[in-house]
């Protein structure tokens, strides 16, 4: 049986038919998860794909946060479901209490869009088990909202345990507290990042296909445990 | 007073009716009397002030434009390249093979931006967004073509700033990649900077949508945003105080958009469409609920009854004439047969679309709007939207056209000595028109979607139609106002090679035209006389090549004072690629290739980027327009891409050589060593046309020039990619990191 990958579809979500591309050219099932059901239609893993969910004219991920497909993925969350947020996701996850610290306005102000060098920095995640710690890949970045902030001790704590996942390289395109671009939790199945491996899937579409590990990734997680 | 009914019209012929306010001419009111048979209702007047404006009936450009229908080259009656819908719809339809069929058109939000930049842009894009949507289409990509004043004029910085921020705030929360477009700076724009926007859309060629309201009975349904204040008279008709009472809430101004509606109102209405809930549908854009209801009664069989006071407002203190006057952002009028409308509700309800029937379907001739019971119009519908005034208007050359013409750029002092030809180029390189546009670029979202294939720095954007199909679809948007000013006629063909070649040069076959004509006032002979010299250059030369027109726009009244704007032909052009892994980048993409030189470098300099940038001059004759060339060019591409000869192709413009070469060597950072022949001068800085710089390798470089031979295009080699240095043998040479901080320092120290 193959594994069932969700992606919700928040009002305002872009980028969820390229989430769901990108889980079928790694092999998974795709599931179309909607924001306003309490179910989650057993997939084995969630995808909350970028955007401007509910038009984020509050705060970026802060209305998502109380939509009823969030109170199943939170729920789910913290007993174990990989759960993987890119750019507006990740604001998400991190309004939802899944993920410390918060994202703000570039520091350059500019909506942003480039491919952006990254350094994976820990391979032992539910979704970069692929990856080799240390390696470099090239991932398109695109947000408005992309400045990691948390304070001096929150950032001390995820670096000390291992948490930081993915750290900018050449150059911090938004002013993140030391470069980071994405994180984890403490049992590492929920990551969050700003650029967007669903663009890096295809070198006919992106700069390349180091995006498609992350989906990989947990795909094989499912085969091997 | 709140609103007038038709009986109290009809009881007070007399009345002085504020029509010169509203922008009507006395003859024009006269009609609209002799149509009605008395005079007309406020509503009614308000209503027909907005649809015979210039902007909605086109009374001036009309006579000219229809030549792009006479003129019209043949197409094929069915398959790739067939005109599914043509001119005077919301957009022109085209098939694209494989039951595939794409709908792009270009408009502008000129004078909306100049007074609110940020809100400006973006509403231009959701307007242009909407024409799209409504053919039926789910729109895939944008494009701009943007124009300001001087890079020194006080005012341009805001103004930058606030476009660029509007077209990217809109087009990235609407998930539309940006794929290309272009941005000049000219002194002629310092006071009517241009937004023009363009939209493409795909569907299946058998579910194209129609803006017509058919079947008694059927439902009349508006979808979307509330209907509020904002954007009414945006042609300045309710500028006039004496218009109503109580107009103290008036705020004529521009539109105010709510990109996450619109991307609420796109995925919502092409469900409706995917489930066949609707028999029509239209936008509402300029001159909002007044347009959308006399043009879909109007093309449809019967007639109509509207509600007004069913429409929901923003302000509830709202009259008929300001609800039907409008032009509130993010909103649809969708027919539906009786028996669908809880379901199109229903689904309206899940995206969180307020959906409200307004009115319906009639089986008489006219359209009816109530008020609350009141008949406060009833008019002939095709009269609002199809039986508009046209006008005749004089045409003069303008008196200093052959001083400008005789001016030419032969007495400019020319470089010559390798040193004062490499600071030339540097100079050139980083000039505001010159320079890497990628701190504008950068601000767009170009991958969401996932179906870019090209898209900025690259010279046209190529899109993917679908996960499952190799087809695509190229789109360039060109335009030059300076040598449209030394010769309109010539300038707008001028404009349309550049872009027929921008989409030949990724491998594409262009087989559509989209327009935006951008000009002074149309009551200016001269003016008037630039406009019909540029539809007829522009007519003539979309039969010369085989492409037809399949929609656009007019912007007249592009002045400051009594001096009109450079006047400005903006043409898109279309084109298909079979296999979009064929498409060819443009640049140098690897060491060791062949340089070549496709085309003729004539000694062509007056208007150019050379004579503005070294010595602020403009004079003269453009470049010769070679249509047989650029088709020959054109088909010379098509070939070897297929056969899989090119490594990279970039068109030769604006700049000349110099500009190609350098943005072929920073795309991947790859340098060359090259050779110029004839006038090093002249060979870097020419705007010579139907040229293209391509790259391939040692072994296809025979089959290239048999090809080259074969279609008549002449070919020189011009050297060999490598190394980190762009170096022109006996010349001179510039390390690419120079090159680079040259061309890339110039926008962000100006606006960043």
């Amino acid at each position: 049986m193959s594994t069932r990958i969700g992606v919700v579809t928040f009002p305002g979500s872009l980028d969820d038919r390229d989430a769901l591309r990108a889980v079928r050219i790694a092999g998974g099932e795709a599931v179309a998860l909607w924001h306003g059901d309490h179910d989650l239609r057993d997939v084995d893993a969630v995808v909350l794909p970028g955007g401007f969910s509910y038009g984020d004219y509050l705060r970026c991920g802060a209305i998502a946060r109380f939509s009823p497909v969030m109170t199943e993925i939170v729920a789910a969350a913290q007993r174990g479901l990989p759960v993987l947020g890119i750019c507006n996701g990740f604001q998400v996850l991190c309004e939802s209490h899944l993920l410390p610290g918060a994202l703000i306005r570039n520091a350059g102000l500019h909506f942003t869009c480039l491919d952006q060098q990254l350094r994976v920095e820990s391979a032992s995640t539910a979704w970069t088990g692929e990856y080799s710690a240390g390696s470099q890949i090239t991932i398109p970045l695109k947000n408005g909202e992309g400045q990691y902030v948390a304070d001096e001790k929150t950032l001390d704590r995820l670096e000390g345990e291992g948490r930081v996942v993915f750290r900018y390289v050449g150059g911090n395109p938004n002013g993140s507290r030391r470069d980071i671009a994405g994180i984890c939790n403490d049992r590492g199945n929920v990551v969050g990042l700003m650029p967007h491996p669903e663009h890096a899937i295809d070198a006919l579409t992106g700069p390349g296909t180091d995006g498609l590990g992350m989906f990989v990734s947990v795909l094989k997680s499912f085969v091997s445990t | 007073m709140t609103h007038e009914t038709v009986e109290q019209a009809q009881r007070s012929p007399d009345t002085q009716q504020p029509f010169t306010e509203l922008g009507l001419k006395d003859e024009e009111y006269q009609r609209i009397r002799e149509i009605l048979g008395r005079r007309p209702t406020g509503t009614e007047l308000a209503m027909y002030s907005v649809m015979w404006s210039e902007h909605c009936s086109y009374k001036s450009s009309k006579v000219h434009l229809r030549q792009f229908g006479e003129k019209a080259p043949r197409t094929p009656s069915s398959g790739t390249g067939a005109l599914l819908v043509g001119m005077g719809e919301n957009a022109g339809v085209v098939d694209v093979g494989d039951g595939l069929a794409v709908t792009f058109k270009v408009e502008s939000h000129n004078h909306p931006s100049y007074v609110e930049p940020y809100q400006g842009a973006a509403t231009g894009v959701g307007g242009i967004v909407r024409d799209i949507l409504t053919m039926g289409a789910r729109p895939i990509a944008v494009m701009d073509s943007l124009r300001f004043g001087d890079v020194d004029n006080a005012d341009t910085r805001r103004l930058v700033a606030g476009v660029v921020a509007g077209v990217g705030g809109y087009g990235n929360c609407l998930g539309l990649p940006n794929v290309g477009g272009e941005v000049g700076f000219d002194p002629t724009y310092n006071g009517n900077p241009l937004v023009n926007a363009m939209c493409l859309g795909v569907m299946r060629a058998d579910r194209i949508q129609l803006a017509k309201a058919e079947g008694v009975g059927n439902q009349v349904i508006l979808l979307g945003a509330k209907t509020g204040r904002d954007g009414i008279g945006g042609a300045s008709v309710l500028a006039s105080a004496t218009f109503e009472e109580g107009s103290e809430t008036k705020r004529p101004s521009v539109q105010v958009g709510d990109p996450f509606m619109e991307k609420l109102l796109i995925e919502c209405c092409l469900e409706l469409y995917n489930r066949d809930l609707v028999t029509g549908i239209q936008d509402l854009g300029a001159a909002g609920i007044a347009c959308s209801i006399s043009e879909t009664s109007a093309h449809g069989a019967g007639g109509m009854h509207v509600e007004l006071d069913r429409v929901p407002l923003r302000e509830p203190s709202m009259t008929p004439v300001e609800i039907v006057m409008s032009e509130s952002q993010e909103r649809m009028l969708a027919i539906v047969e009786p028996k669908r409308v809880d379901e199109v509700l229903a689904l309206c309800t899940k995206w969180g679309v307020l959906a409200t029937v307004i009115g319906e379907v009639t089986d008489g001739d006219r359209l009816i709007v109530t008020w609350h019971g009141d008949v406060v119009a009833d008019v002939p519908p095709g009269t609002l939207a199809d039986d508009g005034p046209v006008y005749e208007r004089p045409l003069a050359r303008p008196s200093e056209q052959d001083a400008l013409q005789s001016d030419t750029s032969c007495a400019l002092a020319r470089p010559s000595a390798a040193d004062d030809l490499r600071a030339t180029l540097l100079a050139m390189i980083g000039s505001p028109n010159l320079s890497s546009r990628r701190w504008v670029t950068e601000q767009y979202d170009r991958y969401v979607l996932g179906g870019t294939v090209l898209a900025m720095p690259h010279d046209g954007g190529v899109l993917r139609l679908g996960d499952d199909t190799s087809r695509g679809v190229a789109l360039a948007l060109d335009g030059n106002g300076r040598f449209a000013r030394l010769d309109p006629y010539a300038g707008a063909q001028l404009a349309l090679s550049e872009a027929y070649r921008n989409v030949s040069v990724t491998g594409a076959r262009p087989i559509a035209v989209t327009n935006c004509l951008n000009f002074g006032s149309p009551e200016d002979p001269e003016v008037m006389w630039q406009f019909a010299e540029a539809t007829r250059g522009l007519a003539d030369a979309c039969l010369e090549l085989g492409v037809p027109v399949t929609g656009g726009n007019v912007s007249f009244y592009n002045q400051t004072g009594a001096t009109a704007i450079n006047p400005t032909p903006v043409v898109g052009v279309l084109g298909v690629v079979d296999d979009v892994t064929c498409r060819i980048p443009s640049g140098f993409v690897r060491a060791e290739d062949v340089v070549l030189l496709l085309g003729v470098t004539e000694d062509e300099l007056d208007g150019s980027e050379w004579a503005w940038v070294t010595h602020r001059h403009l004079g003269g004759r453009p470049p010769l327009v070679r249509l047989d060339a650029e088709r020959a060019l054109s088909l010379l591409l098509q070939r070897a891409s297929e056969e899989g000869l090119l490594t990279g192709a970039h068109d030769a413009s604006d700049g000349g050589l110099a500009s190609t070469l350098v943005e072929c060597a920073l795309l991947e950072g790859v340098g060359a060593r090259l050779q110029l022949s004839g006038d090093p001068f002249v060979a870097l800085f020419s705007e010579s046309t139907a040229r293209a710089v391509v790259t391939c390798a040692d072994a296809d470089v025979d089959r290239l020039l048999a090809l080259a031979d074969d279609g008549d295009v002449q070919l020189a080699r011009l050297g060999r990619t490598g190394g980190d240095e762009l170096s022109f043998d006996g010349l001179f040479s510039v390390a690419l990191g120079d090159l680079r901080a040259a061309h890339e320092a110039t926008l962000p120290a100006l606006f960043g």
